[in-house]
């Protein structure tokens, strides 16, 4: 039996730090999406995935809802939406 | 005069009315309140002492030793990886015999990091010739500062004494506590009067140099105040019981419902509590089940325990720490106390459970005593997740 | 014995909480163990406060996993959690939150109270510190204390203004559940 406790980016071990989120969510829009992945970069918890336009996702387990992916967007293409709305299965 | 208080700050409390003229320390969860209360106290003029802030615990340590040395009472806390940077002075302040007093609030050591709480800290530095004395309660991690004082000062002594109290559960954990008065405190801990101290006009040399011809004799000198402390430990009880109307015994250990017991679990610390709970609940069933507490972990109370438990035929040590690649500390000087004896249980298992914060439940113990049947166990961990074990480590 | 389990977010005031009750129950005469569990230790994150009282010193170490009361000072836990998991059977459960907060479905005997505390404590302290609304509540909804005792220990914990707009919070968060059970 051998192995350190490790864990792969965009992952954590007990801390599912999507249980953070309050108030609101980042909903992706998909519409005028450039590939800029400046929503990627922007991320403190490192949970947003994609390469090719229109692509890109959060992951809502890690996803803390502070909202600086859709401000940072420059084509307005990431909403923040009441936590309270219905999540589409994608 | 009773009130309701968190552990923290009931030492604090204590701590200043011990008057140290030198409190250094850096703080580390969950030990942050105590110091943090102190600093607070001294700034605003509560308690006139120097409180030396400093980079790290190892200074921290060092501002302490040299104080002590001065001979002035001080006063330093700290917990896990604070501890570890400290050890290379802990094992100086003892070697020096400096009557240092320091609360070791209880957790678990890295990596992981964890801050919750075990008792791997204090534990693994059962070997640096500090005394070390578990509270159960807050109302005992009080008083035990005031009896660590008086022992440590003790002309007969002068070494440094650890109180450990477990991380949050008491630290954090508010209730009711009886606070010593002052005038009592004043009583039964008079002003430090050094044996010896660094002194301008009457110099002289300490943590010296000590070649082949002279080292053994000091580690010998140790050895023989800590086995002959555990009858002045017994001797200072009785006055602070004196003093302050509480029961304490011996502050070796505590014997609960042992007398005529069938299964006995002997563990230290906050986890007590619980275990008495059990062996009530128990005992109401008609099980003859019983604790025993250890207090003194350093020096080890080995006569004491072969009293206690050398009729009983069934013995569990639940340790909350490991010695890894080997068996659970307490457990091997508890089966130690029994080597070589004609009387003792038939069967003293070793249980290791409470790990980096794991809750000790009323079922834990319940699992304990379930599975201290007639084959021992020589160790063997509790409420351990084997899924977990499966998904991390494979099969 | 009783028991309290506080379920809130670190930064929310829930030891504060725990620690006024743990005061209340002192001054009644009765010895309370007042606890709390961190999780990651940062603000937002959801952490534990717990009660657990009796008429003796409390030995009973280990976290609280059957409570007799629940109280849930943010509303946006229920989402996640199961802050009702292992609610005895006649429990009382305090929420923090608006009417129309969506509620599971409970036992026969177990009852609830949504009490808007936020907005009582908007209205009186300023700031959305729904702590002292709750434990007003809780005395009303419970009997477990009395209101003038928890006044004395909010003078006690609060000075200046604090200590006027949180009297008023727990004077109005004892009469909202008042009302409700006429």
């Amino acid at each position: 039996m051998f192995g350190p406790l490790t864990v792969k980016p965009k992952n954590s071990k007990g801390d599912k730090t999507g249980s953070w989120r309050t108030l609101s969510r980042p909903n992706y829009l998909h519409q005028n999406c450039i590939a800029c992945r400046m929503c990627l970069m922007i991320c403190p918890e490192g949970c947003v995935s994609g390469k090719e336009k229109n692509a890109f996702s959060v992951d809502y387990t890690f996803c803390k809802g502070c909202g600086l992916c859709a401000d940072i967007c420059p084509k307005k293409d990431i909403e923040m939406v009441s936590e309270e709305s219905k999540r589409e299965e994608s | 005069m009773k009130e309701f208080l968190e552990g923290s700050h009931a030492i604090a409390e204590i701590i200043k009315s011990c008057q140290p003229g030198v409190i250094s320390a850096y703080p580390i969860t969950p030990q942050t309140h105590i110091v943090e209360d102190l600093a607070q106290m001294v700034s605003s003029g509560e308690l006139k002492s120097q409180f030396v802030n400093v980079e790290s615990e190892h200074s921290a340590a060092s501002v302490v030793l040299g104080g002590s040395a001065t001979g002035v009472r001080v006063y330093t806390a700290t917990s896990s990886q604070g501890l570890f940077l400290m050890q290379e002075v802990v094992f100086n302040i003892a070697g020096m015999r400096l009557p240092i007093v320091m609360t070791c609030a209880n957790r678990a050591i890295s990596a992981p990091i964890n801050i919750w709480n075990d008792q791997q800290d204090s534990i693994s530095l059962r070997d640096s010739g500090w005394f070390q004395i578990y509270a159960e309660d807050n109302q005992e991690a009080v008083d035990f500062h005031l009896i660590a004082y008086r022992l440590a000062e003790d002309k007969r002594v002068m070494l440094p004494v650890m109180v450990c109290m477990d991380g949050f559960i008491l630290t954090h954990g508010m209730e009711t506590v009886d606070m010593p008065e002052q005038d009592k405190v004043n009583k039964f801990l008079p002003a430090y009067k050094p044996l010896y101290k660094l002194d301008t006009a009457d110099p002289i040399s300490m943590g010296l140099l000590a070649d082949p011809d002279y080292y053994m004799e000091t580690r010998f000198a140790i050895q023989e105040t800590m086995r002959e402390s555990i009858g002045y430990l017994f001797d200072i009880s009785k006055e602070f019981n004196n003093v302050f109307g509480r029961d304490y015994k011996d502050l070796l250990v505590e014997e609960y419902q042992v007398e005529d017991a069938e299964k006995v679990i002997v563990a230290m610390g906050s986890v007590c509590g619980t275990i008495k709970e059990v062996v009530d609940e128990q005992r109401a069933k008609g099980k003859k089940v019983g604790l025993l507490r250890i207090i003194s972990y350093r020096p080890f109370p080995y006569a004491r325990i072969y009293e206690a438990l050398k009729d009983v035929p069934k013995v569990a040590v639940l340790d909350k720490s490991v010695s890894l690649g080997a068996y659970a500390p307490v457990a091997v000087e508890v089966k130690s106390a029994f080597f070589g004896k004609k009387k003792g249980p038939k069967v003293i298992s070793s249980f290791v459970g409470g790990l980096g914060g794991r809750d000790i439940t009323m079922e834990t113990i319940h699992e304990v005593f379930r599975r201290l049947g007639a084959k021992e166990v020589n160790f063997d961990f509790v409420d351990l997740k084997p899924e977990l074990l499966k998904e991390e480590y494979g099969e | 014995m009783k028991e309290i389990r506080i379920h809130a977010r670190a930064g929310q005031g829930a030891i504060t909480t725990a620690a006024l009750l743990g005061f209340s129950y002192f001054n009644e005469g009765r010895y309370p163990y007042a606890f709390p569990n961190f999780g990651a230790a940062r603000m937002g994150a959801p952490m534990n406060a717990f009660v657990r009282v009796d008429s003796d010193p409390v030995r009973l170490r280990s976290q609280i996993y059957e409570p007799d009361y629940v109280i849930i000072v943010d509303s946006t836990l229920l989402r996640g959690y199961n802050c009702f998991s292992g609610l005895k059977e006649d429990g009382v459960a305090i929420i923090n939150g608006k009417e129309d907060l969506e509620l599971p479905k409970l036992k026969a005997k177990q009852s609830v109270f949504v009490v808007p505390a936020n907005e009582i404590a908007l209205r009186n302290i300023g700031r959305p510190l729904g702590n002292t609304a709750l434990i007003g509540a809780f005395a009303a909804a419970t009997g477990e204390l009395k209101l003038d005792n928890l006044i004395e220990v909010v003078k006690k914990r609060f000075s200046g203004k604090a200590q006027e707009g949180n009297i008023k919070a727990v004077q109005e968060g004892f009469e909202f559940v008042k009302k409700g059970i006429k």
